[in-house]
């Protein structure tokens, strides 16, 4: 009963949250609502018993990555709204419509739910943190490595790309004057 | 009571509206916003189809997700903000320079 409600009440609020992301023209406003709607998704995971899933969720993209957005947002002049041609409407709903045959004929191929065997089953009365990392280190402990080394790829590449030149303002426009003035500043240290 | 298509409908609609973003976007910011409704509503389907299977390989796939998802927002904010301090937008179209 309240497993249904939740449902309900998380898919709604996500589907609105979600369209509000994608159709709005103020970035301050789209970045709000995906980081709510990504607080409801990890309400889902609850839902579904997948615990350890639903904090990841909520600390890496609620914390992490939403944090690492509006630090991004800083560099980029977010009060304005944003002036953008987008694609003609036809064209988005020739290729939305085509994407959306092919889901219904991907929920309309048949499944093969009895062959479907689980390979690493859910223990009852195991807390799904435990299980998870049980399976995590055995099964699949080079796909984390690997994973961590990709994260610390990442990791060194943003801070090359992001670091260089970071003295510079980038949303005041700067006209000659403003760098002469940096200049003299630069040469007086 | 909920079953395992009620998941995979909304993430097939969430999925649906990330796909949307992507096409109809022209800000790159934008952009990656869609592409990051689309990763989430992905990991829905994982973790559903992994509750009603009653396996666990549907989350850990979930989990490599977030992973990709956080290292690919690194590595593409960094490539946005030189972008910024070249160009001085973000806009898709200023950036079509290689006229053919």
């Amino acid at each position: 009963m309240y497993e249904t409600i939740a449902f309900y009440l998380f898919s709604a609020l996500t589907i609105v949250l979600f369209l509000i992301t994608v159709m709005s023209k103020n970035v301050l406003y789209a970045m709000t609502a995906l980081a709510s709607g990504m607080v409801l998704i990890s309400g889902f995971f609850f839902i579904l018993g997948a615990d350890f899933l639903g904090v990841v969720q909520l600390i890496v993209y609620v914390g992490a990555v939403m944090a690492l957005y509006s630090f991004a947002m800083m560099f980029f002049d977010a009060t304005r709204d944003i002036k953008e041609k987008n694609t003609p409407a036809s064209l988005v709903f020739l290729l939305g419509g085509l994407s959306a045959l092919v889901l219904v004929l991907m929920f309309a191929a048949p499944i093969h739910s009895e062959a479907v065997q689980a390979l690493y089953p859910i223990h009852e009365g195991v807390g799904n943190a435990q299980d998870v990392g049980i399976v995590l280190f055995t099964k699949y402990l080079v796909p984390f490595e690997v994973a961590a080394v990709m994260l610390l790829v990442a990791m060194i590449a943003g801070i090359i790309l992001a670091g260089k030149k970071m003295d510079q303002s980038l949303t005041s426009d700067m006209d000659v004057d403003a760098e002469d003035e940096i200049l003299t500043q630069k040469d007086a240290k | 009571m909920i079953g395992l298509s009620h998941y995979l409908i909304v993430s097939a609609i969430l999925f649906s509206i990330g796909l949307m973003g992507v096409l109809r976007r022209r800000n790159l910011l934008m952009l990656f916003f869609a592409t990051e409704v689309m990763l989430n509503a992905v990991n829905i389907a994982f973790a559903a189809i992994s509750h009603f299977y009653n396996d666990l390989t549907g989350q850990m796939f979930a989990f490599f997700i977030i992973a990709i998802a956080a290292s690919e927002v690194a590595v593409g904010l960094g490539i946005l903000i030189v972008l910024y301090k070249k160009q001085g937008s973000l806009d898709l179209d200023d950036l079509a320079s290689m006229r053919g």
